[in-house]
């Protein structure tokens, strides 16, 4: 297939799953048979003041109305309005944004600094101790809940070695060394649950590249299996890398919900777990939606990268 | 080594469903009924394992607690078996717009992780088990569905396939008799590594108030309670991580044992 045919083909797929998880969410907060304005002011509302909310939210028109209306806005970046404080969903997002944002990415890389040397050793010694040792650790380290992990560093770096504040937050203009440490340990502990799930794929990876002809040629010639791994290997292996990496956003983001709640961070998922308790129902819609057109829009990138880095995409489009 | 991965998986299994078993029978301390004089003793000969916030045994509240990964694991796995895997078979039977419109949908229910479904069943029914069962259950359709799929497309490109069509029998005759047999070793293994993925989403929306409330315990409500003490009894956190990751560790090695024993290609020459 042509690389713009591609292309088109995977826009098509983002905007279906687009379309169908607004679908999805509508669905849950609004048909389910807790009606959304009865939730809002909970048992003891009267049924005069139920009924002026649903008026006032728009809740009476059909169903079909109110869904193009609320996705309509979501496209145009308006996630909703919430019932309990007023403020518009967008202004609750960005101020966490940036924590959440910090945890996500410093957690990506991390993940991969560790898996990718680990996943070359697992592949390189897969005969002898060293390989069984590094995916015995990773069998583990898939076993740990992320946020009991988070809960063993506390234990060990705040409350043994007292190293690490135990939880909380600093903003980065605030005071960049409080930042840091703040964010030390919710990084690494998330880094090394998802790397542990990397490594994996990483050996699976390399381990095909040692099979290749190319490798063999680069052996025979005298190259060490290192040089040979790191010449040839490491852009082969990056190709299927990437993918696993796009499939990986959406268990990152969540992992850092859940790190979020370990550790106390003021991100999206504390905004999210509130809401949730005080079951202001349009932040968690607006913010569910929010989340989700995230890691569409990010594993759709990542899709294209993909599609522009490969050079064999590259060929086929000069080819033409 | 292989060998090794499936004994270990069963035995970590089987002690999850050994607490389950004595749970129904016997626990040392009644688990929900509050001790104030009793808080927080470290482990010893009376509380093996020492007692919470509110002095109740830990044994007896982890025993509880495997209860609930029990029947969290076996009702979601079972929501997203019964209806993922026939919607795989009819993908991988039927083709054309059919395969296309059930893999689109199990595109979209991916973008949906369990942990958001749970948010939002929790912000509109209230958090519970079974709002938790339901959305780590319908998180997995697609896993299930993919699975099922991949492997009736391989069946129906086999020979016999086309001799059992060719001599007349329905599309009914082949998934049953042709497709449902020889997927079923890797949906085994799906079912197996899914159950995993369930204990540690469990888990999770557990301690982080989205699943069954206090005061029942599961081991994820256990690990929220006890950061609250972690400066005076840290040890109250270490027993139920050690559990969740015992089962989940059990079911991974589990599938990954059941895998290479059912495909005799990866089996390792002695």
């Amino acid at each position: 297939m042509q690389l713009a045919g591609r292309i088109l083909t995977r826009l098509g797929v983002f905007a279906i799953s687009l379309v169908g998880a607004s679908v999805l969410i509508f669905v849950i907060t609004h048909a389910l048979p807790g009606d959304v304005a009865q939730t809002l002011l909970g048992d003891q509302a009267t049924p005069e003041a139920v009924a002026q909310l649903r008026a006032e939210l728009g809740l009476d028109r059909p169903l079909v109305v109110q869904y193009l209306d609320w996705f309509g806005h979501v496209l145009t970046g308006d996630f909703g309005v919430s019932h309990l404080s007023g403020d518009a969903v967008v202004s609750l997002l960005l101020p966490r944004l940036a924590v959440t944002m910090w945890l996500v990415g410093f957690s990506m890389i991390g993940s991969l600094l560790l898996a990718i040397p680990a996943g070359m050793l697992a592949a390189l010694k897969r005969r002898s101790w060293q390989g069984i040792v590094v995916s015995a650790t990773a069998q583990l380290g898939m076993a740990i809940p992320v946020f009991w992990g988070g809960i063993l560093a506390v234990m060990v770096f705040a409350v043994w070695l007292r190293w690490l504040p135990a939880n909380g937050y600093v903003p980065l203009t605030q005071n960049p060394g409080s930042w840091a440490a703040h964010l030390v340990m919710p990084v690494v502990t998330l880094s090394v649950v998802q790397a542990a799930v990397l490594i994996r794929y990483v050996r699976a990876a390399f381990v095909e590249v040692l099979n290749e002809d190319y490798y063999r040629t680069a052996r025979s010639v005298g190259w060490t299996p290192m040089r040979a791994l790191l010449r040839h290997g490491l852009r082969n292996a990056s190709i299927s890398l990437v993918t696993v990496l796009g499939l990986q956003v959406s268990s990152v983001l969540v992992g850092a919900i859940v790190v979020e709640s370990v550790f106390n961070l003021p991100g999206l998922g504390s905004l999210l777990l509130t809401a949730v308790s005080q079951r202001d129902l349009l932040v968690v819609q607006g913010t569910v939606m929010f989340l989700v057109l995230a890691v569409l829009v990010i594993s759709a990138v990542v899709d294209f990268s993909y599609l522009l880095i490969d050079p064999r995409q590259r060929a086929a489009r000069e080819a033409r | 080594m292989k060998r090794a991965q499936l004994i270990a998986g069963v035995v970590l299994v089987g002690v999850v469903v050994l607490a389950t078993v004595v749970s129904l029978f016997w626990m040392p301390f009644d688990p929900l009924r509050v001790v104030p004089g009793q808080r927080l003793l470290p482990p010893g000969p009376v509380h093996w394992l020492g007692t919470d916030g509110f002095g109740i045994d830990i044994f007896s509240r982890l025993l509880l607690g495997a209860r609930s990964v029990l029947l969290v694991g076996i009702i979601s796995v079972g929501l997203a078996a019964v209806v993922g895997i026939p919607l795989g078979m009819l993908a991988g039977q039927a083709g054309g717009w059919i395969d296309d419109v059930v893999m689109r949908l199990s595109d979209v229910v991916y973008a949906l992780p369990a942990l958001l479904l749970a948010i939002l069943l929790a912000s509109v029914f209230g958090a519970s088990t079974v709002t938790a069962m339901v959305s780590i259950g319908v998180a997995t359709i697609p896993a299930f569905a993919r699975v099922a799929r991949a492997g009736t497309l391989q069946v129906m490109a086999a020979d016999y396939v086309l001799a059992a069509r060719a001599s007349g029998t329905s599309w009914w005759g082949v998934a049953w008799r042709h497709v449902a047999p020889n997927i079923a070793p890797v949906l085994g293994v799906q079912a197996s590594v899914g159950f995993a993925m369930a204990i540690l989403a469990e888990a999770a929306l557990s301690y982080l108030g989205l699943a069954t409330p206090r005061p029942n315990p599961t081991w994820g409500n256990m690990l929220r309670d006890a950061q609250d003490y972690i400066f005076v009894a840290p040890l109250q956190a270490v027993w139920p991580g050690l559990a969740i990751a015992m089962a989940v560790l059990g079911f991974n090695l589990l599938g990954d044992g059941l895998r290479d024993y059912l495909d005799p290609r990866l089996r390792e020459v002695p």
